[in-house]
């Protein structure tokens, strides 16, 4: 029997409509194992296999009803050949022998067809692995039912309140296998739970969000009841002249404007000099009061312990109280700088290298409440929109305040505010850092989900201020 | 590029069987969409090959209506049993809705089709050497290094060709295939404490096309690397764009991502209808704006035409994904606001009796929604050396390096490569750091000038995320360079 026939009689098997659960692992090795085979048969020396299987369903509402509900399930072959110096990935959601076949030949014609790359590496071999138990059935088992009961109730307190709920419940479960053929073999599977709600009162809005592997780390009402309450006070804002504001960021807004800085902690895109942090390794760019890590194995992280080439990822201190300490390696980058790789590799082949995806910033002893009391005037920032780059190497980000922008006078929140414009350096903004909560698992829209803690930060730019 | 068959037949039986099982499940209407991808990326950097791969992609994905309710399932197990159950659990999925909802889902009417149709093209990258593909970017790539002072040079080619066999419970049965080509290069310069950079023909990944190989053959990139390299250098010596308000003349493909931001985005009816609020946003196009707001100045005329008569467009197609054929709407005519983004669920809500046709998903796993065809500005009556003659003071901005704006559309902020200043009717010195901003409707208000047919070109976007799981659709912008006055120039480098 093929894979191909395997995997097929196993999904026949299944007749549940919802909480589906992934294929048996066995059955992605076998993929990986018909390829591998295929491709000593061919007399291919180097294949590297990735097979991997995503099955996800989300319930997504608007208008106090669900609008949109769907799920699905996928699986991806990808084969990379390496041949006298020359390499090239080919993708197939097909498991046929014959598919497999035909991806394999193609990766072959397409490294055939370039010019040899002196600098490429052979297949690193195989490699120990920290276990992660990042696997959680309950979340695996969730059904559309459950899910569509949980946004009904977030309904119903919209209606209560006279507002209007919009958001997603999401639920997923993702599963991995590299292998190649000098004996390397790793996996890894997760499950992934996610629930985002926004609250919208009049012309008034607020926004709460949780995501984690374990689906009952997430409490949908407290989060709806969040959202509900901050667009009641988000109501009637201020129009407020843009300036230079003592800024309380909550999470999200953290997240999502220094999560733009992962791709600069790339040793390629330093020797690409594209990256801020060309320069300026080893020096002081930050307070005192900022460690930024990349840390897999965090417990409140997601993802795979190993990288694109199935190096293991290792826990590398970025900044360490305000300096530039390291850069994270692909093996190649690493070869480079005459250091050891990371495990923070980007499958091959590609331009950009490397990065670290599960970045830890360090937090304080403080709190959004002590944030708060200690501010004579300022604003409370809920979420950041559409951040995007002004310039590279000062680090401005432009974006938008959203779903919450609250003026603090003497200590208390006095009153809603305009949402303003703002265009600030990130390097800048880590500088002038007066204030580190409690640092947890935060999830926001623009960057993906990081450890990370509420600031209280002086000095913040905002441009100018829109029309609600 | 190898491909194992795929039987046409046996993709229809697929259609078919997954149609009859949501119907026997309890559906009350559904569709069906098969879907092979297959997709081509390479790029080179610093003179060695980048990313060199292939993907190929075959699913279905079912949208059914059960209990008032929409269900969606998808599914890459294409047997007989695999598609049935997919389709029973989007019936199952349809029914959980309902636990959940206001009322039942209602579609404007649509007449059954059974077509055929295929994007048109002159050469097939996919069947073209690879060889002559990486052969160009390399040659590109050097062509830009060998200007002193580049720090980084890269080059992209991207290649799609998707084809789609959608059925409907209705009776419409309709193939499409489309090929999709897209190029471009970029130059970086690092110096000093600053980083510039210059792209051709568009930054983010170039021009996109509906169209074969043919696009790259035409842009010449041989003749403008060497250009775009000498121009990256020297915008290191360039003074810094002035902080004013004052008058703004944008190129093409510049307006084309201003008019994807500011007019394209707020006219899709989901968004104004709050269905995209957790993630999008909503709109400032309130439905009691249309045939009273005035949009534009009335020199600005806007259309959302998906037609092939409008051009080769990442937005052109013969039918989307609802089965509606491609359309041509009227968006801003005369500078008054007159039409917005439809679907078959959002039609009647503005009084239509039928969809617009711009309902798209980016693959079979993915939901069908509202999405931009080719939403354009019309030619005007202006050559570009007479607009600049007849510009006393002003700036001209190219090719766009950041872009952001509110989630309900109305203040943005806009950064581009390269600007020159425009005095006494004459371009004269570069200036770097670019940016402009303003409220959407002041601003298209204060356009009081837009280049002729020979400056207009329908950009490629290529890369427009909305919708949860994020889909990435591509978009199309026909534009000429345009003016605007009393804008607001220079505010991200602001330190005030």
């Amino acid at each position: 029997m093929s894979a191909g026939d395997m995997m097929r009689g196993a999904t026949t098997k299944r007749t549940k409509t919802d909480g589906e659960s992934l294929r048996d692992v066995r059955e992605l090795r076998a993929v990986a194992a018909s390829v591998l085979r295929l491709a000593k048969l061919r007399g291919v020396k180097e294949t590297e296999v990735h097979v991997e299987e995503v099955v996800d369903a989300l319930t997504r509402f608007a208008n106090n009803a669900i609008h949109q509900n769907m799920a699905e399930r996928g699986l991806t072959v990808s084969i990379r050949t390496v041949v006298d110096g020359r390499t090239a990935r080919v993708t197939t959601n097909r498991v046929e022998e014959d598919a497999l076949r035909a991806a394999l030949e193609n990766s072959l014609a397409l490294a055939a067809s370039q010019p040899k790359d002196s600098h490429l590496l052979p297949l690193p071999d195989k490699q120990k692995y920290r276990t992660l138990q990042r696997f959680i059935p309950a979340t695996a088992k969730l059904t559309a039912e459950e899910r569509a009961r949980a946004v009904k109730r977030a309904c119903d307190l919209a209606e209560r309140n006279g507002q209007v709920a919009a958001g997603i419940f999401e639920s997923g479960q993702s599963q991995t296998v590299l292998c190649n053929s000098r004996g390397l073999f790793a996996t890894y599977r997760q499950t992934q739970a996610e629930f985002s709600v926004t609250m919208q009162h009049g012309g008034a809005t607020s926004w709460a969000k949780a995501n984690a592997a374990d689906v009952r780390a997430i409490n949908p009402i407290a989060l709806a009841r969040t959202a509900s309450e901050k667009a009641e006070r988000a109501r009637n804002p201020v129009q407020l002249d843009p300036g230079r504001y003592t800024v309380i960021l909550e999470p999200a807004a953290v997240l999502d404007l220094v999560g733009f800085l992962f791709y600069d902690f790339a040793a390629t895109a330093v020797e690409d000099k594209r990256s801020c942090f060309s320069g300026r390794l080893g020096k002081t760019l930050f307070g005192k009061n900022i460690t930024i890590t990349d840390d897999v194995y965090h417990p409140e992280q997601l993802g795979p312990q190993f990288d694109g080439e199935g190096q293991p990822r290792k826990r590398v201190v970025l900044v360490d109280s305000g300096v530039l300490r390291n850069l994270v390696y692909s093996r190649r980058s690493a070869k480079v700088a005459r250091t050891n790789p990371t495990g923070h590799g980007f499958a091959l082949p590609n331009e950009y290298g490397e990065a670290p995806m599960n970045l830890v910033i360090g937090g304080g002893d403080s709190s959004l409440e002590e944030m708060i009391r200690t501010t004579d005037r300022g604003l409370l920032v809920t979420r950041l929109w559409y951040i995007r780059e002004v310039d590279p190497y000062e680090k401005i980000m432009t974006g938008m305040t959203r779903d919450g922008l609250y003026l603090v006078e003497k200590g208390k929140v006095s009153r809603a505010a305009r949402n303003f414009r703002f265009n600030q350096s990130i390097l800048e903004m880590l500088r002038n850092v007066e204030l580190l909560g409690a640092a947890h698992r935060a999830s926001g829209e623009e960057s993906m989900e990081m450890v990370v803690p509420p600031m209280k930060i002086r000095g913040f730019q905002f441009s100018e201020v829109t029309k609600f | 590029m190898t491909c194992p068959l795929v039987l046409v037949s046996t993709m229809w039986e697929y259609c078919g069987h997954s149609l009859e099982v949501a119907r026997l499940r309890g559906a009350t209407y559904a569709d069906v969409r098969v879907m092979h991808m297959r997709q081509r990326n390479l790029t080179t950097k610093n003179g060695q090959v980048g990313t060199l791969g292939q993907s190929e992609s075959l699913g279905l994905g079912i949208r059914v209506i059960a209990s008032g309710a929409w269900g969606f399932a998808s599914t890459d197990v294409l047997t007989r049993e695999g598609v049935a159950a997919c389709a029973a659990q989007a019936v199952a999925i349809a029914k959980a809705s309902a636990l959940a909802k206001k009322k039942d889902v209602e579609l404007a009417p649509e007449a059954t089709y059974v077509d055929s149709w295929q994007s048109p093209f002159v050469k097939d990258p996919f069947e073209m050497p690879l060889e002559t593909q990486l052969d160009l970017l390399l040659a590109a790539d050097e062509a830009m290094r060998r200007v002193k002072g580049v720090t980084l040079t890269e080059t992209d080619m991207q290649f799609r060709k998707v084809d789609t066999w959608f059925a409907s419970s209705e009776g419409s049965k309709i193939h499409q295939r489309r090929v999709v080509s897209g190029c471009g290069i970029v130059a970086t310069c690092f110096q000093g404490d600053a980083i510039q950079k210059r792209s051709y023909p568009n930054s983010f990944g170039g021009q996109h096309v509906l169209g074969g190989y043919e696009l790259i053959d035409s842009l010449d990139l041989l003749k403008h690397a060497p250009r775009v390299a000498e121009e990256a250098v020297a915008l290191h010596g360039a003074a810094q764009c002035p902080e004013r308000t004052g008058t703004l003349i944008l190129g093409a493909s510049q307006l084309g991502l201003q008019i994807h931001e500011s007019i394209g985005h707020p006219i899709e009816l989901d968004r104004v209808l709050g269905q995209e609020a957790n993630f999008a946003g909503t709109s400032f196009l309130t439905l009691d704006q249309l045939h009273h707001l005035r949009y534009a100045s009335p020199i600005v005329n806007v259309v959302a035409d998906a037609r092939i008569a409008h051009g080769p467009g990442l937005g052109t197609f013969a039918y989307d994904d609802e089965g509606v054929p491609a359309q041509r709407i009227d968006i801003i005519k005369s500078g008054e606001f007159c039409g917005y983004l439809s679907s078959r669920e959002t039609a009647h809500l503005i009084g239509l009796d039928r969809s617009g046709g711009t309902v798209r998903t980016e693959g079979w796993n993915r939901l069908p929604m509202i999405r931009m065809t080719n939403v354009s500005i019309l030619p005007g009556p202006w050559i570009l050396e007479n607009l600049i003659a007849d510009t006393d003071e002003g700036i001209l901005m190219e090719t766009n390096r950041s872009w952001s704006i509110d989630d309900r559309r109305y203040q943005f902020q806009f950064s581009t490569e390269i600007a020159w200043e425009i005095q006494g009717g004459k371009k004269t010195r570069l200036l770097k750091n670019p940016s402009y901003s303003g409220i959407t409707t002041e601003f298209w208000n204060s356009c009081d000038a837009i280049c002729n047919d020979d400056h207009w070109l329908l950009w490629g976007t290529p890369n427009c995320g909305k919708g949860q799981p994020m889909q990435t659709m591509g978009t199309g912008h026909g534009a000429s360079p345009a003016r605007f006055r009393n804008v607001k120039i220079g505010t991200a480098f602001s330190d005030e």
